[in-house]
């Protein structure tokens, strides 16, 4: 049953991959690459690494690709020119493919790899693999998790410093002053009379007292 | 409890005898899908049905009374109205994603409850990430919103998908620290354990011992995070009806627009359950375990705590105003990423104290 | 495994500039337009705070940490004393250049050290998954800088030609240690060179993958035929930043080669060096004769520094102890002297006017005579003449060299040199012979007027006295080296 989903799944993401490239819509090519990485997750959910399945439709899915969707969505990018140099630069492409192809064959028929002997180590029972993950980070790994972390702080630095203008002209609330704002700020109540007295002649040729 | 579950798992045993392993995992699966689905889509409907009766007193109004006993019936007849309703294609649309836009919206709203325990033992799929595996399903709605914006080719509808993008990339953000929290005060990704955690601690099992009152600020974070994510007020602004009349969803009509109703609603449900689960401990008791009927976890716990949160997403629709766009993301960025931020260190840094009370 | 295990000890300085530059970042919140000197000051004394950690733990033998994953070795160490030097005279000498051109700025600050933290990971990463997360902060860091001047069209132009080559460049190192990590099945330097040496590994691709880290260090040094980008970025970058790519980073790509290739990749050695061998003669020669051919000062250097990488990889080439102290004392040396190049630049450069054209230095010795006499001496320290640095940094190269037996390549070394001496001395008798175009007294800040005089003296000094430093790079190296 493993088998036939992992073929199932290999069939749509080599589809999928293929629209990503072939598609005329860059609306339609973007989704396309949103079901490969969907499908490259439930490939990592068949040989039962949950964590990194679920990771990948969180970070890539979930953010990376609508934000993705979002710019494509926004710019008029004509494509179709982009499209031009397809097949003049097919042979460069495709040797170069061929290529990374010969070395991955190598890397993988390597000592190392051992593939013909390589078996999916069944997980013993309660085996966590989102807490052994956790483990091996925060211990054997702790230096390059934590070094990737700044390197993330420098590419938000550096997209802040790069992009970030302070524009003098544009006029803002700061909603902060609009809570803050008393009553008496902006509205000041007069006390007066709810009557205004008659004029003070005729209060005069009334009484009579104040000639 | 124990006869409870072996109980439950009688079915899973016969169909094993008569039909394989495979099969009857394939089987029982269903079986179990059905027992979520079926009640969360009556739910849906008799909350549209609650929201029209609240809202109505609210304003000092009756609401729906018409169809049956006290507008029972409501629901019913609404769900028929949209089945029978013709679906209209725009001409200019994009056929095709026309009509995945509604289905992507649907199905994470209905996946994700796999994973949400309703009681001990009874869950689709009892998986060790589950809360990842939440935040993963929810963030793919966004999906279905931006879809249909785009393939309705109207403007409006544009406006709304875009609007959708930002809105939910910068709130799920907020939500993911949220929910940090809770991961590192459980220790588990698993929703079971985090409500079973939530029954430990020097409380013993009552209201004290749940992460509602340690982690507030994180649970305030979440709800009113989910309140952004689910385009509820006052953070409907994706729909905005006086301002791009219904955002993503103005071209769409009879059961493609009620798909948008049906994943809105299903959603309200969600996030109230997970609020539930992760803070308010599920169908855990809030009074302590010594008192005899009162103090037993039962499921009827957690409908009692999701019913009331989704009172008050009815309640805040009726009470506050639409927040302004630019509003919105300061919220969002400038006040809860840094609330959570901050609180996440200092829970961290408690945890390493003797002071614990997560041990 | 717990905390101590981790024996976060051994990163003290690394661990202290992190903090440090996180406190800059954050206090430039709080500072306006007119108080960024405090965010400077601040700036300086987390370097100074790193350099005196550093000596603190001088003279050390090898101590690694975080797992195997990072070592604080002599090699290392003094390196890292080195960079922080090398950024320190950046910000000094850069000081009223940024102010006026508007980069005066606490992301300046943050980013330059956050750059150094990448080029101390580079010196001290004892894995390959480390010294690749070192190199791509320092690189991430670089190309942010670069850019930083947006309204400047050629600071921009350089950023992109930096960016693309430079992703390009971490690409191909990266594409090379995986092939590496495929042949070996191992990440860690020392398990590394020990499945090479002991023949455990498929050779066929560990020489595959050799070849790309090969292309990916001539990238990231600038050697020929992989030298494109070099000329733009250092003449398009502000001069500021132009010192910061010149100077620092050559040393931790002296010791990122060093872990690379003379640790990891000892096995093949044979191979390698014939690789260097190409890259250091096509630099040497390409380097010298196109700096002939220049008339901006910045450009001119720009190709120095290939033919300089190019004697680096030389010293490099030869494979023993003294093949690798020699480099390292070129680094370390050319470190100083392009520091002190682009500080002349800057020096002269007032608001709206660079002095990046070598007609900028016409007269300069009747305008100034005493820093047209520094200039003099690192111009001659740059052309190898005696007395000054340069050539007791060539003279070890070559020693380094002949002891091979290769003394075709001495031979054309030092070919190239004399021809690298005329563009050098070209810019001297502009100096001196020509009459000055701009008689406007120098502007510059105390501060780095006595810092230049400092660091060109330092020029002499060295060359009058270098057995001191090159005795402590030998032994450096003789320690850190795996046995």
């Amino acid at each position: 049953m493993t088998l036939a989903l992992f073929y199932l799944f290999a069939a749509i993401l080599v589809l999928a991959a293929l629209r990503v490239v072939t598609a005329r819509n860059p609306v339609h090519a973007a989704l396309s690459l949103v079901l490969c990485f969907f499908t490259a997750a439930m490939l990592w959910m068949l040989i039962k690494a949950e964590f990194l399945a679920i990771s990948l439709v969180l970070i890539y899915v979930g953010a990376v690709m609508v934000l993705f969707l979002f710019v494509v969505m926004m710019l008029d990018i004509n494509f179709e020119s982009l499209r031009k140099g397809f097949w003049r630069f097919f042979p460069v492409a495709g040797t170069v493919a061929a290529i990374m192809l010969g070395e991955m064959l190598l890397v993988l028929t390597s000592r190392y790899a051992n593939l013909s002997a390589a078996r999916l180590p069944e997980p013993a029972a309660g085996f966590n693999s989102a807490k052994a993950l956790g483990k091996l980070l925060y211990t054997e790994y702790f230096l390059p998790f934590q070094l990737a972390a700044v390197l993330l702080l420098v590419g938000m630095i550096a997209a802040i410093a790069l992009t970030h203008r302070q524009r003098k002209n544009t006029k803002f609330q700061d909603p902060a002053d609009q809570v803050a704002v008393k009553a008496a700020d902006r509205v000041v109540v007069l006390k007066m009379e709810a009557e205004k007295p008659a004029h003070a002649e005729t209060d005069t040729t009334h009484t009579g007292e104040k000639a | 409890m124990m006869e409870l579950q072996q109980l439950l798992q009688l079915p899973l045993q016969l169909m094993t005898q008569y039909l394989g392993t495979d099969l009857a995992f394939v089987g029982w699966s269903l079986l179990k899908i059905v027992c979520v689905i079926g009640p969360l889509m009556g739910g849906v409907a008799y909350l549209t049905l609650a929201e029209r009766k609240i809202i109505g007193m609210m304003q000092i109004r009756i609401g729906p009374n018409r169809v049956g006993p006290f507008g029972l019936l409501q629901p019913v007849v609404d769900g028929v109205k949209l089945v029978l309703k013709e679906i209209i294609t725009p001409s200019a649309a994009n056929t095709g994603l026309f009509y995945l836009g509604p289905a992507m919206v649907m199905i994470p709203a209905m996946a994700a409850w796999a994973v949400v325990p309703f009681y001990p033992g009874f869950v689709v799929a009892d998986i060790n990430v589950g809360l990842l595996y939440i935040m993963a399903i929810t963030s793919m709605g966004i999906y279905g919103v931006i879809i249909s914006g785009w393939a309705s080719n109207s403007k409006y509808a544009f406006l709304g998908a875009m609007r959708a993008a930002a809105q939910v990339i910068s709130y799920e953000l907020a939500m993911g620290f949220a929910l940090i929290g809770v991961m590192m005060v459980s220790g588990s990704l698993n929703l079971t354990e985090i409500v079973e955690q939530q029954g430990r601690g020097i409380a013993g099992g009552s209201i004290l011992s749940w992460n509602l009152i340690p982690l507030a600020p994180l649970f305030v974070v979440y709800f009113v995070s989910g309140l952004a994510e689910t385009n509820r007020c006052p953070f409907d602004v994706v729909e905005g009806e006086s301002e791009i009349v219904a955002g993503h969803m103005i071209e769409y009509s009879g059961m493609t627009f009620a798909q948008f109703f049906l994943a809105e609603y299903a959603n309200m449900i969600l996030i109230s359950a997970m609020a539930s689960v992760l803070f308010l401990g599920g169908w855990l008791s809030p009074f302590p375990a010594s008192i005899p009927v009162l103090g037993a976890p039962c499921f009827l716990w957690w409908v009692a705590k999701v019913a009331f949160l989704l009172f008050c997403f009815l309640w805040f629709r009726a009470t506050f105003p639409r927040y302004r766009y630019d509003q919105l993301m300061r919220l969002g960025w400038k006040v809860f990423i840094p609330v959570t931020l901050v609180w996440i260190v200092l829970i961290g840094a408690w945890m390493q104290t003797p002071f614990s009370i997560w041990k | 495994m717990s905390w101590t295990q981790l024996n976060l000890a051994v990163a003290t300085p690394e661990i202290f500039l992190l903090v440090a530059a996180l406190i800059v970042l954050l206090s430039d919140i709080f500072l306006n337009e007119r108080n960024k000197s405090i965010a400077y000051g601040l700036t300086l004394a987390a370097l100074a705070g790193t350099a005196y950690l550093l000596l603190q733990s001088a003279g050390q033998s090898p101590r690694p940490g975080f797992n195997g994953m990072f070592i604080a070795d002599p090699l290392s160490q003094a390196a890292k004393f080195g960079m922080v030097i090398g950024v320190a005279l950046m910000l000094v000498y850069g000081r009223s250049y940024a102010r006026l051109r508007g980069i005066f700025r606490g992301e300046l600050f943050a980013l330059s050290l956050f750059a150094l933290l990448g080029m101390m990971v580079m010196a001290s990463g004892a894995n390959f998954v480390t010294l690749y997360i070192g190199l791509e902060l320092l690189s991430l860091s670089l190309y942010a800088l670069v850019a930083m001047q947006r309204n400047n069209v050629h600071a921009t132009e350089a950023a992109m030609k930096y960016f693309v080559l430079g992703a390009l460049a971490s690409g191909l190192l990266l594409y090379g240690m995986s092939m590496v990590y495929g042949a070996t099945g191992a990440l860690d330097i020392p398990t590394i060179s020990q499945r090479i040496t002991v023949h455990g590994a498929n050779n066929l691709l560990a020489i595959f993958g050799l070849v790309f880290i090969v292309t990916g260090i001539g990238f990231k040094l600038g050697a020929v035929p992989f030298h494109m980008w070099v000329p733009d970025v250092y003449d398009g970058a502000p001069t500021l930043l132009t010192q910061l790519i010149g100077s620092a980073p050559k040393l931790a790509a002296f010791a990122f080669t060093f872990r690379l290739l003379a640790e990891a990749l000892a096995g093949y050695k044979p191979d390698w060096s014939s690789m260097l061998t190409i890259l250091a003669v096509l630099s040497l020669v390409v380097g010298n004769v196109a700096a002939i051919a220049q008339t901006r000062l910045k450009r001119m250097l720009a190709y120095s520094t290939i033919s300089h990488m190019g004697f680096l990889l030389l010293g490099f080439m030869a494979g023993t102890r003294d093949g690798y102290a020699a480099s390292f004392f070129y680094a370390m040396s050319y470190m100083l002297t392009a520091a002190a190049s682009f500080g002349m630049i800057m020096l002269l450069s007032g608001k709206d006017f660079e002095a990046d054209q070598i007609a900028d230095f016409k007269g300069l010795a009747k305008r100034d005579p005493w820093f047209a006499a520094m200039m003099l001496i690192v111009m001659f320290s740059m052309a190898g003449i005696p007395v000054f640095v340069g050539f007791f940094a060539k003279f070890a190269v070559l020693k380094a060299v002949i002891s091979t037996g290769a003394i075709w390549l001495a031979v054309l070394a030092v070919a190239c040199s004399l021809i690298g001496a005329f563009y050098y001395l070209r810019v001297v008798k502009v100096m001196y012979f020509d009459e000055p175009e701009n008689q406007a007294p120098i502007a510059a800040a105390p501060d780095s007027r006595i810092l230049l005089s400092v660091n060109c003296l330092l020029l002499l000094l060295l060359g009058l006295l270098p057995d001191r430093l090159l005795t402590v790079l030998t032994e450096a190296v003789q320690r850190s080296m795996l046995p």
